[in-house]
């Protein structure tokens, strides 16, 4: 340890020195993280990225998913990120904002992924979590479910299922839900 | 024994002594016995004497963040010590659940900001000190206001407020060219926690020892419980009230924003968990619980507080004065295993994204963006580490190697000089490059030329 003042030093100087500098606003370590994260993103031709907010502010951004093969091919569906100042000591918060027929995505938008919560771990990414939700519509797990119903269909009977998946996209209803049209 | 009036009871109410100017018998005492004596525990550079406690009497400044359990025993601690210029900052105004240990506070405070009557009632007991509230949140104030202080202290309960003043207060550090922090840049802070009976306390000395982002990882990650558990298969009271704060309230409760505050949204949150516990036989979701896990507390115990504050102030007087070593550097107390605490050395993080030095590397205030980037590409310090380097000032993102629509945006910057992006006084540089594992700091430093200080100079 040093000793950092001297009893004659007086609180004047501290005041002083204040005066010449700029205020700036610290950028936190959520947001050093991210733009680490955001600068090395290795996107699928699938998947595209948007900044609602401007190139600055990387903590609020969109994802965009179009899936070419599985039940959702030829979907469109978004969703939000939403990283905290603590990044990556807490995983981002993501939700869905296309209203989607999924067994581990409910009508609100929720997701069930792992990584997402218990399973979150500070060595992941923004990459890893882009990989789980293309994941998700390649292969629905339907012993994870958010969606009871659609869960319970996809387990009992895949071709009715896949054809739910289909009238929910094209703006149909299921099971009572209405779904807008994502194709 | 008889007791000599006062001497041992500083706190009994007794205003007469209150009114009077001069000061209680025995009040300077044992801080005396620290500071006017020369000992061989003592830290480098002490200088015993009566300027010494003059000092932390008129000239240090000392600013406390939360007037809350933690933030009251705080400046009770530190204006008996004798520290006589004290700030305190909190955003928060009292609630009945606070009287219990925030003892400063009595029922005709509820309502009132803790920063107000907490720096009221230490004036009130302790004669001579000065404290000055702010009621308002730390993002409010910028840098220059909490560079005022010699000293900071935090008491807080959240990773967030911690992580942003750590930020704030690093960023006040400068390196020397040799890669020594320099002096007089450096401003300690002492950072106390309690989490039911256990708490911490460091003292955290920017360059020095670990900052708060260096030791991240000694704070455990929230629990959370995957969201199908929740909604599928709950077990637990805990289960029932996270289902209803994460799903249920956007499925009832649409465009509605969730305000954990707002005590009408906390008692639906507590009305509807009990429900589902019902239909699962679960039992034991009671209010409290509720507030603890929506807000992720855990209940406060007054004789943590007490404990971490006291060591608290007890490094704030050592970094003051240097009237004793400094704890080295963290102190960890576990109450529920008896009375123990044990304290232990962490290292600091070298590439710390918020204290670390950053590379020095010297050009031209004329360089442009790109140039500079073919110049890092060409240093040998950094052969094989990076390849495609994105380059950000801060929070401002002046090159980004991806994904392409910020390629594309920040483009322009390449052909600009690197005095036009970042001002003429240099300063750090953040690098990114997948071959990094983390971020790579870069101390810009412009040469000085006579021909820039011919122009400089000219007109
Ligand atoms: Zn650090």
């Amino acid at each position: 340890m040093i000793k950092l003042f001297s009893v004659k030093q007086k609180q004047k100087e501290a005041a002083e020195s204040a005066n010449g500098r700029a205020p700036v606003k610290k950028q936190s370590p959520g947001e050093l993280r991210v733009q680490k994260d955001i600068s090395e993103l290795n996107l699928a031709k699938t998947t595209s990225i948007s900044f609602p907010n401007g190139k600055d502010n990387l903590l609020n951004f969109e994802i965009t998913i179009r899936p070419d093969e599985g039940y959702y091919q030829g979907g469109t569906f978004v969703f939000t990120f939403q990283i905290s100042q603590v990044y990556p000591h807490e995983a981002p918060k993501v939700k869905c904002k296309t209203k989607v027929y999924h067994p581990n995505i409910d009508l609100e938008g929720n997701v069930c992924l792992n990584i997402l919560r218990e399973d979150w771990n500070p060595v992941l990414s923004v990459n890893s979590i882009i990989y789980g939700l293309q994941y998700l519509f390649l292969d629905p797990n339907p012993d994870d479910p958010l969606n009871h119903e659609a869960a319970e269909v996809l387990r009992e009977n895949p071709r009715q299922f896949e054809n739910n998946v289909r009238r929910s996209m094209a703006g149909g209803y299921v099971g009572g839900n209405h779904f807008p049209r994502c194709i | 024994m008889k007791k000599r009036k006062g001497e041992d009871e500083p706190w009994a109410p007794e205003p007469e002594v209150m009114a009077e100017t001069t000061d209680i018998e025995g009040r300077w005492r044992d801080l005396d016995r620290l500071l006017l004596r020369p000992g061989i525990l003592v830290g480098p550079g002490f200088e015993p004497g009566i300027d010494t406690r003059d000092m932390i009497r008129n000239d240090c400044r000392v600013l406390v963040i939360g007037a809350g359990g933690l933030g009251c025993e705080l400046l009770k601690d530190l204006a008996l010590t004798g520290f006589g210029n004290l700030e305190v900052i909190d955003m928060d105004t009292i609630d009945v659940s606070n009287l219990n240990r925030q003892f400063l506070f009595r029922m005709r405070d509820v309502g009132q900001p803790k920063a107000k009557i907490a720096a009221e009632r230490v004036m009130e007991r302790v004669k001579g000190v000065n404290v000055v509230p702010h009621y308002c949140r730390i993002e409010d104030k910028d840098s220059s206001f909490f560079d005022q202080f010699q000293i900071i202290v935090l008491g807080l309960d959240s990773l967030e407020a911690r992580s942003y003043i750590n930020a704030v207060v690093c960023g006040f550090l400068e390196y020397e060219p040799d890669g020594s922090p320099i002096l007089t840049t450096i401003k300690p802070m002492v950072d106390g926690g309690t989490e039911g009976f256990k708490g911490h306390a460091r003292v955290i000395i920017p360059g020095m020892t670990p900052c708060f982002q260096c030791s991240m990882w000694l704070f455990p990650p929230q629990v959370t419980f995957p969201l199908c558990t929740l909604a599928e298969t709950p077990r637990s009271p805990a289960h029932c009230i996270e289902f209803v704060h994460l799903i249920q309230w956007g499925q009832d409760r649409t465009g509605e924003t969730f305000d954990p505050d707002n005590p009408e949204h906390m008692k639906w949150i507590y009305e509807q968990a009990a429900k589902r516990a019902e239909q699962y036989s679960i039992s034991g979701v009671t209010y409290s619980l509720t507030q603890g896990v929506v807000k992720n507390i855990i209940p406060a115990i007054a004789s943590t507080n007490a404990i971490v504050a006291a060591t608290c102030a007890l490094e704030t007087l050592k970094i003051a004065t240097m009237c004793s070593k400094g704890m080295e550097v963290f102190m960890q107390y576990t109450g529920t295993d008896g009375v123990y605490m044990r304290t232990f050395q962490n290292e600091k993080d070298p590439n710390c994204i918020v204290c670390s030095a950053g590379v020095p590397v010297e050009v031209e205030a004329t360089t442009t963006l790109q140039k500079f980037i073919d110049v890092l590409l060409k240093d040998s310090r950094f052969k094989n580490k990076i390849s495609k380097p994105s380059v950000s000032l801060q929070g401002e993102n002046l090159y980004m190697q991806a994904p392409p629509i910020l390629e594309e945006e920040t483009r322009p910057n390449l052909l600009r000089p690197l005095r036009t992006l970042m001002g003429g006084e240099g300063g750090i540089l953040n690098i990114n490059d997948k071959r990094l594992k983390g971020i790579l700091r870069v101390q810009v430093i412009f040469k000085t030329t006579d021909v820039d200080m011919d122009t400089a100079g000219g007109g």
